[in-house]
């Protein structure tokens, strides 16, 4: 028995939304907020396009949850490799 | 090989190899990208604003052009999956293409930028600002020129290595190595793609845009 197949995804709608997305953040980077509120507003958007790579063209939506959790299992260590040694940056200075 | 689910994770082998190697290489970037914020809070005036030294504009169209690579090798891998091997062909073609054209691209910005005096050397770095190669002062510092070359440069290679890759899938694909039920080079070259693009839609936005 080969791997069910999947209903294919809208690709082309995919694919409009992430251009759209990436022009808005070009734009969004040059107002004239506050440093934090831009960063947070792009790193938002940016994780949107990510997670839609990931769930529709790399087809993540559709595999096993097994494989699903295995694919997300990184995000807490990348997460831990980030915040705590970041509380150290003073040391850098 | 084929495509039997094998217990456990439940989807064939090549894939769960793929995907294991992808999670590796999600900690290779993580580490990258914690450098660069620890480094950037650190020594906040390396950098400069958005636009003022690196060109965005031209890297917002590279940005788009491998979001469409990323169409091209979902629409290769539908292709075969429907067992139209002219269609996957073609759309691993244009995969090719413009995965050379990216890569094209990030060559010319980085000799525009060095011309400019972005490096990533500490004792020869001078990034005047874009268009204005010989005079002004110094922008920013090396840390710069130093992590830009890093993130960008070890993404770059990753581009490179998945156009070697689909070049070699294509070839397979002229020689009708591929069929709907023998697809796993396809969809596991896919996945590398798909995820070398997931990674620099981030890297735009962490190293352009903030």
């Amino acid at each position: 028995m080969e791997e069910q197949e999947h209903p294919q995804p809208r690709y082309y709608l995919i694919w409009v939304i992430l251009a759209v997305l990436t022009l808005a953040e070009v734009f969004y980077a040059f107002l004239d907020l506050p440093k934090v509120v831009l960063a947070v507003g792009l790193v938002i958007m940016a994780v949107w396009k990510a997670v839609m790579v990931a769930m529709y063209y790399m087809h993540l939506r559709y595999e096993p949850a097994r494989l699903w959790i295995m694919a997300i299992s990184p995000l807490p260590f990348a997460a831990i490799l980030v915040l705590f040694v970041i509380t150290e940056f003073g040391f850098l200075r | 090989m084929d495509r039997k689910p094998m217990p456990g994770m439940m989807v064939y082998n090549m894939k769960l190899g793929m995907w294991v190697f992808l999670l590796s290489e999600v900690m290779f970037f993580t580490s990258l990208i914690g450098s660069y914020v620890i480094l950037r809070y650190a020594h906040p005036e390396h950098w400069t604003d958005p636009g003022v030294v690196l060109n965005v504009n031209l890297t917002a169209g590279n940005t788009f052009l491998l979001i469409c690579s990323s169409v091209t090798m979902v629409k290769a891998f539908a292709a075969i999956q429907q067992g139209d091997l002219k269609g996957l062909q073609r759309w691993l073609l244009a995969t090719i293409l413009i995965g050379a054209t990216f890569v094209g691209v990030q060559v010319y910005e980085y000799i525009a930028l060095a011309g400019e005096g972005f490096v990533p050397m500490l004792d020869s770095y001078h990034a005047v600002g874009r268009g204005n190669p010989h005079e002004g002062p110094s922008l920013g510092g090396p840390l710069y020129g130093a992590t830009f070359y890093a993130m960008t440069g070890f993404h770059g290679a990753h581009v490179t290595i998945g156009v070697l890759c689909l070049i070699f899938v294509y070839v397979r694909a002229l020689n009708g190595a591929y069929t709907a039920e023998h697809l796993e080079g396809v969809e596991v070259i896919g996945l590398y793609w798909h995820f070398v693009d997931l990674v620099w839609i981030l890297l735009f936005t962490i190293v352009y845009l903030i």
